[in-house]
């Protein structure tokens, strides 16, 4: 066994307690709803979280008080607007220790890193000036994946590697849903120009252990790009600590609205990239056959941007730092081990990936014997559990860990210990239902 | 815990056929042969099958079919199928053989055209047991429009392997 012990540094912080939670929950009006004639019990955070008000409110109060286009006008309106949507950036830079001009607004997550990849081929087909030919990609170089990704963290690499001639590697997933470490040492060679992995899994819950990962990639000088949707919302995360080159995160798992996602770029990497999207707002000067092209992040934001979610986003995080991460993070940690403890002692469930032995965000992914997830799903359903059910964009792993499907429980800061246990009794009730003794 | 719709969709003989998967085969299908299909009139068996996935979960079932005869006097000869999915899946899959095996080409279409139209009324249509035999016990599924798609996993199979094999 390679892996290291859960860093003792993590979840030092005194978890929510169940009255500051209760407190919590009355800024989500959703969770007020009925399912079924049951009450919500909402345990798919994981696929999206819900919004409190002070969200909700951000995205009105600019609709109310200052809609308009931002960086363009001189009129006092597009002056607020632009105060707003730049506001909006730095704080959510100062959220995962970054500078104001390392974030990049796109429209999710999954758009960040398709950005990142046609920038890359951009620069492999010479554009971006002699700057950018760090970047060029061609036959004979790696890019390195690893077996546990998210499609949105496979497929543009795919497609990246078809484009440029280069050659799609990955680092194997082992038996109990860890990353092969001693495998990514050899995967990860000479010709590896690019390391791109999860920091958390969004089906077993697994964190990656990122310094080991970044030190094998700083060792052949490639690049890092850290998808970091599963721990963004769930965990403080400092980037620049990190060291990862690129990150990307979405905003509607981290109680911001859906169509805004982070991509974060280190700022002279950033600056010597050459764009993908291009049109207006993100040039200098224009002529009939050229343009000059704005510094970072505008660089990387052509077009009307997404100005009322990134406030809104803003909104979120701030939400999220009064509550304070580590104290959600440990909050979490209580609620993943009362789920993995309560899925281990129902009979037929196997719980995808390692146990409580590894450090892991509040999520379990499992398997019930002789019922298929969209079952389990649905029995759930009626109950007015909400879990996710299907292969969680992740194919790879699923046929990896022996499954088509699973059934994944998601917990955050509004979820409840009651609610964990409810999710945890009804489906005991599951086997027997569909006639399945174990 | 257990409500009345979730009985109304997951009806006894559902869950049975599930477990049983009449048709289903154990290994992989053979391979089809490589020949070009024989004439309608020649009288000669003309197989064919698809492969569908549903796209939510993964689920996939493959069906086989086997066509004698031309015109309106076709005869699904046999069907065979392999999958892996949810119960509704594989349980209208194992009602889909039972049902269509035996029947004109004609007749399996407009079944499939009641169970499809049923499927899609939101629970609006009571089912016509007496077209659609067993495959009535899945009018429960309307009122779930996110499973539709599994109850219609295999016949849309069914439907697009009979393509090749009539005219």
């Amino acid at each position: 066994m390679t892996l290291p012990a859960p860093s003792s540094t993590r979840a030092t912080a005194r978890p929510l307690t169940d009255e500051e939670v209760a407190r919590i929950r009355n800024d989500f009006p959703i969770l007020e709803t009925r399912v079924n004639g049951h009450p919500l019990n909402y345990l798919d955070s994981g696929a999206t979280s819900q919004n409190p008000v002070s969200v909700m409110e951000a995205e009105q109060e600019f609709y109310e008080q200052r809609n308009s286009a931002v960086h363009r006008g001189a009129h006092t309106l597009a002056f607020g607007a632009t105060e707003a949507f730049e506001g909006a950036r730095a704080t959510v830079a100062a959220f995962v220790g970054a500078r104001a001009d390392e974030i990049v607004w796109t429209s999710n997550a999954t758009e960040a890193i398709n950005l990142v990849t046609y920038s890359l081929s951009n620069a492999s087909l010479g554009l971006g000036g002699p700057q950018a030919r760090r970047f060029a990609l061609g036959t004979g170089d790696e890019i390195v994946v690893t077996e546990m990704e998210h499609h949105a963290n496979l497929i543009p690499w795919q497609q990246l590697a078809l484009r440029t001639g280069a050659t799609l590697k990955f680092i194997p997933v082992l038996d109990d849903g860890t990353l092969d470490l001693a495998a990514a040492g050899t995967v990860i060679g000479a010709r590896t120009r690019v390391l791109a992995f999860t920091h958390a899994s969004n089906v077993v819950g697994t964190i990656n252990p990122v310094a080991e990962l970044v030190a094998l990639a700083r060792a052949v000088g490639a690049l890092v790009l850290l998808d970091a949707c599963q721990s963004v919302p769930h965990l403080p995360v400092d980037l620049a600590a990190l060291d990862v080159d690129f990150a990307v995160f979405s905003g509607h798992k981290m109680l911001g609205p859906t169509g805004i996602g982070v991509l974060y770029g280190k700022a002279e990497l950033l600056a010597d990239l050459p764009p993908f999207l291009t049109g207006g707002s993100m040039i200098t000067t224009v002529d009939m056959h050229t343009a000059e092209f704005l510094a970072p992040p505008q660089r990387f934001e052509a077009g009307t941007q997404r100005i009322s979610q990134a406030i809104a986003l803003a909104a979120a995080v701030d939400y999220l730092t009064e509550t304070g991460m580590g104290r959600i993070e440990a909050r979490e940690a209580e609620l993943g081990r009362r789920l993995l403890i309560g899925l281990s002692d129902i009979p037929g469930v196997r719980v995808l990936g390692p146990g409580l032995e590894a450090e892991r965000i509040g999520l379990a992914g499992f398997d019930l014997a002789g019922v298929h997830a969209h079952d389990v799903g649905q029995y759930l359903d009626e109950a007015g559990i909400a879990v996710r059910v299907g292969h969680h964009c992740a194919q790879p792993l699923h046929r990896r860990l022996g499954v088509t499907a699973s059934t994944r429980a998601s917990t955050y800061l509004y979820t409840t210990t009651d609610e964990v246990d409810h999710f945890l009794a009804t489906l005991r009730e599951v086997a027997p239902f569909f006639g399945v003794r174990s | 815990m257990t409500s009345t719709a979730l009985q109304q969709l997951y009806q006894q003989i559902i869950l049975d056929h599930a477990k049983a998967r009449h048709g289903s085969s154990a290994g992989p299908l053979a391979a089809l042969p490589d020949a070009p299909l024989p004439d309608p009139a020649s009288g000669e068996l003309r197989l064919a099958e698809s492969h569908q996935i549903n796209t939510t979960c993964g689920d996939d079932v493959t069906v086989r079919v086997g066509v004698r005869g031309d015109g309106t006097a076709a005869v699904i000869e046999e069907f065979a199928w392999r999958g892996d999915g949810c119960s509704i899946s594989m349980a209208s899959a194992s009602v889909l053989h039972d049902t269509v095996r035996g029947v004109t080409v004609v007749e399996a279409r407009a079944m499939l055209d009641t169970y499809r139209e049923m499927l899609r009324s939101r629970g609006t249509i009571e089912p016509d047991e007496e077209i659609l035999g067993d495959a009535a016990a899945f009018s429960g599924v309307s009122r779930y429009p996110a499973r539709v798609k599994c109850a219609m996993l295999a016949w849309v199979a069914f439907e697009a392997a009979l393509l090749p094999v009539v005219d």
